[in-house]
């Protein structure tokens, strides 16, 4: 009987079986932020295990307020800080060097197919892009990762999505996943794997697949997961030409994590694209979601472009290209955060950041910034936030704020439009596509 | 292990997500005890007045996949610096879940109809809860009822409440 991309995973990491469906696995890597780590730095120092399983296996970040914007938050990057060097972990990225980390560890080259990783954040799930099992755990899971390298999980049962069709103009990737999460709800995958698949989902780009994978958590999923391809050789190309010497010899060896034809899943769902329109949410709950069309006008204080799912370069050049030669209007503010150093230096080469800043956008450093609601863009109580983020509980931006998801696009166009407004659609010109 | 007896506190909806039960701009303390007086302060629940409801409970009994949302385990540090070890609900988010018992906390799983008949026994009404973790059965009282309630959690999370959580199970297991 043929295996989905987790189940492969899984059989070449269990180390225990505790219980039932439980698997204790083995960790390739454990992912660190300066907000859910330093709990588990101190705890294990009270216990006096102060000590990590393989610093070469522990990546670091500081990236969820970052530079520091008050003492606590300083001491925060001060104890992960602090660790890092005690512990010789290299791959530490501080101050200057830092950016979004579901953004940053894949652009390093961090997260290869049949890879096991987990991290304190719930987006950890975004890694799942690669063809790796990732997930997001609170922080006695991390504490242990660091001290063991390992972590429990039930056995994954995988929900397989289909995505099939042809995406109209102006609908991307998170047009896509919001209308996943509306149809499976926002517990529909709970202690499920979500394995994306499908001619939509082969022709898309990592950065594309990183937001559908994203946001699985969204529908509650433990991980999403695309089956790696040449398109995630190509991609890694960088960090693996070494090991390999040819492509062909990297997807032949990846492609054992793919998918088998026969594998078994709990449901399989198609999902036809080809009429979907540019979609957001309008409430509380990211399965609250309208066709863009039907909220057109809706009143928006501020245009927030960043964060894990929708900070990357791809994001910045389809911004770009809708406020090319256009204004923000003066009735919102724009703030756009690109999601690490590289995307911001791509950005500046490639004539972005001027486009931006002749548009009057606030452009930040890399950062989550406003994306949870404690810095760079924080919501006064009744604003309205429309936000290429992925999340939009109450008060997730600000206590008594709003946030409407949506695409890059459709938030560049309602910062133009001073209100929520459809994209008007441009191709993204032929030199920015080169391929990832 | 820890106690899993007291004062019920029912919160009638589902969905309450981890931003609601301990907001965002806390995540900035790094002792667990400090968290205490922010508990729930952003819930969206119509009537619920946080000092006045969370005073002197041990334990809450909630809907539908309670803990959505982020990975913060200052969540269940936040119940656990109010006294509450035990969340009833219908059903909980993966890693809110996780994390409850990787604290040596207790989430217990009961169907919608049991939920809904405890809604209708007791919520409104001065409720106390006891838990046998021998027998496997919670008891829940008012002036003018008392019911038991089997429940079953996996064994391996019964090592973990008994262990007192992952880290003490994983350190000598590993
Ligand atoms: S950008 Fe937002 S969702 Fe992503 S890791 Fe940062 S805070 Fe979390």
């Amino acid at each position: 009987m043929g295996k989905t991309v987790a189940e492969k995973i899984f059989a070449s990491h269990i180390i225990d079986n505790p219980s039932g469906d439980i698997n204790v696995i083995r960790l390739d890597a454990v992912f660190c932020h300066e907000i859910t780590t330093p709990g588990a730095i101190n705890d294990l120092v009270n216990r006096g295990k102060d000590r990590v399983f393989d610093p070469s296996k522990i990546k670091a970040v500081i990236d969820h307020v970052t530079p520091a914007k008050d003492s606590k938050t300083a001491l925060q990057g001060k104890i992960l800080r602090n660790w890092a060097r005690r512990h010789k972990i290299e791959d530490f990225f501080d101050i200057g060097r830092n950016g979004v980390c579901h953004a940053i560890f894949p652009e390093k080259g961090f997260v290869r197919p049949g890879y096991t990783i987990i991290m304190g954040d719930s987006h950890t799930c975004t890694h799942g892009a690669f063809g790796a099992f990732a997930a997001g755990v609170g922080t006695t899971d991390l504490e242990v990762g660091i001290l063991k390298g390992v972590c429990a999980f039930h056995y994954p049962v995988t929900i397989k999505i289909n995505i099939t069709g042809k995406l109209m103009p102006g609908v991307y990737a998170k047009d896509v996943i919001l209308s996943i999460i509306s149809m499976l709800g926002v517990n529909g995958a709970t202690n499920r794997v979500i394995e994306f698949a499908g001619p939509v989902i082969d022709l898309m780009s990592m950065e594309a697949r990183m937001t559908i994978c994203n946001m699985a958590v969204e529908a509650g999923a433990t991980c999403g997961i695309c089956s790696p391809d040449m398109t995630t050789v190509e991609y890694l190309w960088e960090f693996i030409q070494d090991e390999f010497g040819s492509k062909e010899k990297a997807l032949d060896k990846y492609s054992q994590f793919a998918a088998d034809p026969d594998a078994e899943y709990d449901r399989i769902i198609d999902h036809d694209v080809s009429k979907l329109e540019p979609q957001m949410t309008f409430g509380y709950k990211p399965d609250l979601v309208k066709n863009v069309q039907e909220m057109e006008g809706t009143k928006i204080d501020q245009v927030y472009i960043g964060s894990c799912t929708n900070g990357r370069i791809e994001d910045l050049r389809v911004v770009a290209e809708i406020m090319k030669g256009n204004l923000i209007s003066d009735s919102v503010r724009c703030i756009i955060s690109p999601a690490t150093p590289q995307v911001y230096q791509k950005a500046m080469e490639e004539g972005l950041l001027k486009i931006f800043m002749d548009a009057g956008v606030c452009l930040t450093n890399p950062t989550c910034g406003a994306c949870l609601g404690m810095s760079n863009g924080v919501l006064a109580e009744g604003e309205v936030c429309a936000s290429t983020t992925n999340r939009n509980f109450n008060g997730r931006m600000g206590k008594g704020g709003m946030v409407h998801l949506m695409s890059p696009a459709t938030a560049a166009a309602s910062a133009i439009a001073g209100k929520i407004q459809i994209p008007e659609t441009k191709p993204v010109p032929e030199e920015y596509n080169e391929k990832f | 292990m820890k106690n899993f007896n007291g004062k019920v506190l029912f919160l009638d909806r589902a969905d309450i997500n981890t931003d609601e039960i301990i907001p965002a701009k806390y995540l900035t303390e790094i002792s667990r005890e400090a968290l205490e007086p922010y508990l729930l302060e952003d819930l969206e629940l119509d009537g619920f007045n946080q000092g006045m409801d969370l005073a002197n409970k041990s334990v809450i009994i909630t809907k539908d996949n309670f803990g959505c949302g982020s990975s913060r385990e200052h969540a269940p540090w936040a119940l656990d610096a109010n006294g509450i070890n035990l969340v009833i609900a219908e059903n909980f988010a993966r890693i809110f879940k996780q994390n409850m018992f990787n604290c040596g906390m207790l989430a217990v799983e009961f169907s919608s109809e049991i939920i809904g008949k405890i809604f209708r026994l007791f919520a409104g009404r001065s409720t106390d809860l006891e838990t046998d973790m021998k027998r496997m059965i919670i008891t829940i009282k008012s002036d003018e009822h008392q019911e038991e309630f089997p429940f079953s959690i996996s064994d391996f999370d019964l090592a973990l409440v008994e262990a007192g959580g992952w880290l003490s199970y994983a350190d000598s297991n590993y």
